[in-house]
């Protein structure tokens, strides 16, 4: 361990110790807690196991979609081009639970599971943080359109972490735990050809192309017109907007703690008026923005947002989760709920693996008001909840 | 080409200098010996099916047997009191890497341990996902070469290459990590922190570890764990304060207690993998105890005939008399029969 890791660890080591501190804090600040239920309505099928659930989320017909991290993610010995294959599925159940089916078999860019969104028409987008595709299925599975190009090969062996340093924050944020205890690291493309220029070359840190060449993006939103919003996410810091037809328009962000900059943007939702909202995890923030990316305000009083969902409607709110960090059960994990003010309106859920508690969320679809899906990346499961406000 | 071939000699001395040397004649002697059968041909695959390194045997109340085994990936097979095959639990499951440990606890729930994803899972009698303890290495930092040390020491929740489980009467949960850790820790039955014995690193002293590579709890709470490159069995009580030590069966590679009234405990002092010179003379028996330490029996021996042991990795008991035992280096699972009346008679010579 070099000294600058060993810094960085110790510093995330005291800034998740005083995360740990804030909680009481924040239970005091008098937030009302919300009531709720949970239940656990997918049915799935004895030969299909659910792994870590990087994504959850409905259609208008309350279909319900589990893009998980499964299987077993595979490398091949014996070639010159040793890629990233496996390792993540699509599932759909109906609104009873029942299982429909899978979507996007051994696709080319399912391999990390990153997040699972259904547009207004029904059109179901996966986010791949390994692959760093966005992939746009219609609502009869087909593929219709794809943002970013996976890696044509991986560096092996792997040379060092992808994506930002250690974060204070909490859900799958780095920070030490396994993956670095236990060594490795995904090294950049291997070449020239599999490293498209701009993974912010030369341009601020984070920054990224001004182009759909994403490095492990996490989540993506659209607006009334049908803009996609793409959220690029662990290696670069900035939020990337395309036209409908993915045709690129603008970027802003790079990494780091200003105003309009980022630390691990980790999820995105946009109200009716078109502004936008990111769950800047690793910097403890909601910052807000208009369509074009100029910042407008931030909400910093819900702890480290690490997945986040806003409702239909007359009257919006946002849910954020404060997720735990993976390697902690014992802090945070309460899920807020927040008017477009920023006022924390209030709280539910805890750490924990019983029902009710929440390990890891990574997901909230919260398509019908008061009935939230979270997908958990800690305990592999769907939780469906019912809140009695 | 002279990469490679120096990569192969670093892998080659990985491999060798790890703690699979790790053998000890145990210093116990005049032991009687258990005579035994073993049930010829007892599982029965499938046609096309094979078992890769038999690395995981438990039985549940119905007597259903499991098999957990390194096979093309990791998986998990279930097999009938009479060896007929069931069926397969969790093909393609997210926590299957690299096998170490299957056990069934007093709800016939199945837990597997594998230590290539760092992961305990809790499976359901019909073999759903019911709770996940550990983290995978994530598949975004690519191909994990090699565990570069263990974990930090306050990490309570991540293993780094965990060996095995157990239950208290109360639910209560135990780990043992493992390779790279040395410690077993303790949580509540919802998967919660309690307590650890044990640390990142490895140590002799009581209450430390060298590889501790499998344990077992009794029905006091009590849990004995195999404490493998310290050629010992190390007992705790039920807050994982140290009780005593059996250091005179060997190398301590595996642990069952049987479940009662009168409970057993057994150790395995298994021949190490590579059969080298004189390891078929010192090494291979399993050893029949009281819980208190007081050693009854001892039966079998390192061989690759059928009926001899290859690196025994785990053993069940839940009939004291009916011993299922996996072997790394032959591919099985044997059920041997013991025949205690003759243990007696040996005994009292």
């Amino acid at each position: 361990m070099t000294l600058r890791q060993k810094t960085l660890t110790l510093t995330a080591a005291a800034a998740i110790a005083a995360a740990a501190a804030i909680v009481p804090l924040t239970a005091q600040s008098g937030v009302p807690e919300i009531a709720f239920d949970s239940a656990d309505p997918l049915k799935w099928p004895a030969n299909i196991h659910l792994g870590e659930v990087a994504g959850v989320a409905t259609n208008s017909r309350g279909d319900v979609f589990v893009y998980t991290r499964t299987g077993h993610p595979t490398m091949t010995f014996g070639t010159a081009r040793p890629f990233a294959h496996g390792g993540s599925r699509l599932f759909q159940f109906d609104r009873t639970g029942k299982f429909v089916r899978e979507i996007g078999q051994d696709s080319y860019g399912f391999i990390v599971a990153q997040q699972v969104r259904v547009d207004p028409q029904d059109n179901v987008w996966i986010v791949d943080r390994l692959s760093s595709m966005v992939i746009k299925f219609d609502p009869n599975g087909q593929i219709q359109m794809l943002l970013g190009r996976k890696s044509e090969s991986e560096r092996v062996p792997a040379v060092a972490p992808r994506g930002a340093g250690p974060a204070a924050a909490g859900g799958e944020s780095r920070g030490g735990g396994g993956a670095a205890a236990a060594g490795g690291g995904r090294g950049g493309a291997a070449d020239a050809e599999a490293a498209p220029v701009g993974r912010g070359r030369g341009g601020p840190p984070g920054a990224g192309a001004q182009s759909d060449v994403f490095n492990g993006p996490t989540d993506v939103a659209w607006d009334a017109a049908g803009n996609i919003y793409v959220v690029d996410g662990y290696g670069n810091a900035r939020i990337a907007k395309f036209d409908k037809n993915g045709k690129f328009i603008r970027s802003w962000g790079q990494r780091g703690s200003a105003t309009g900059q980022f630390n691990t943007p980790h999820g995105i939702a946009i109200d009716t008026q078109g502004n936008v909202y990111v769950a800047d995890q690793g910097n403890r923030r909601i910052q807000v923005f208009d369509g074009d990316g100029n910042f407008k305000t931030q909400f910093q009083d819900v702890g480290a947002p690490s997945a986040l969902c806003i409702t239909r409607g007359q009257r919006q709110f946002l849910y954020s989760s404060n997720s735990n960090p993976l390697l902690d059960l014992d802090v945070n994990g309460e899920i807020y709920k927040l008017d477009l003010s920023g006022k924390v309106v209030g709280r539910f859920g805890r750490a924990g693996k019983l029902p009710k508690e929440f390990d890891v969320a990574n997901a909230i679809d919260c398509r019908v008001d008061n009935e939230l899906w979270v997908g958990e990346i800690g305990s592999w499961r769907v939780q469906k909840l019912a809140l009695r406000p | 080409m002279k990469e490679s071939i120096a990569a192969v000699s670093a892998i080659a001395l990985l491999l060798t200098a790890g703690p699979v040397q790790a053998q000890a004649k145990a210093t116990i002697t005049g032991v009687p010996e258990i005579p035994f059968t073993s049930v010829k041909d007892f599982l029965k695959m499938p046609p096309g099916e094979y078992l890769g390194e038999a690395i995981g045997v438990a039985t549940d109340s119905k007597g259903n047997v499991y098999v957990y085994s390194r096979r093309d990936t990791t998986r998990l097979f279930k097999f009938d009191k009479n060896g007929t095959f069931v069926k397969e639990i969790g093909k393609g499951y997210y926590g299957f890497e690299f096998a170490h440990s299957v056990r069934v606890d007093k709800d016939d729930n199945i837990w597997t341990v594998d230590e290539g994803t760092n992961l305990v899972t809790k499976f359901s009698p019909d073999g759903k996902v019911l709770m996940v303890l550990g983290r995978r290495p994530p598949a975004i930092d690519g191909p994990v070469v090699f565990p570069a040390g263990p974990n930090q020491p306050s990490q309570k929740y991540i293993f780094c290459r965990p060996t095995d489980v157990g239950w208290d009467p109360q639910g209560n949960i135990f780990v043992s990590d493992g390779y790279v850790n040395h410690r077993v820790v303790k949580y509540d039955k919802n998967g919660r922190f309690l307590k650890q014995v044990g640390s990142e690193r490895a140590g002799s002293e009581t209450s430390q570890f060298n590889l501790p590579h499998g344990l077992a709890v009794d029905l006091q709470g009590n849990v004995y764990v195999a404490d493998r490159t310290n050629n010992r069995m190390q007992v705790f009580d039920n807050n994982l304060a140290f009780k005593a030590v059996y250091d005179n069966i060997g190398t301590s590679w595996s642990v069952c207690v049987s479940p009662g009234p009168h409970q057993y405990l057994f150790t395995s002092n298994s021949n190490p993998n590579g059969n080298g010179p004189g390891t078929w003379e010192n090494t291979g028996e399993i050893y029949k105890m009281e819980l208190d330490g007081k050693i009854l029996g001892r039966f079998g021996h390192a061989s690759k005939e059928f009926g001899g042991f290859q690196v025994v990795h785990m053993m069940d008991c839940r009939n004291p008399d009916q011993i299922f035992v996996a072997e790394i280096e032959s591919w099985r699972v044997q059920k041997l029969m013991l025949k205690p009346q003759a243990a007696k008679v040996a005994a009292a010579k």
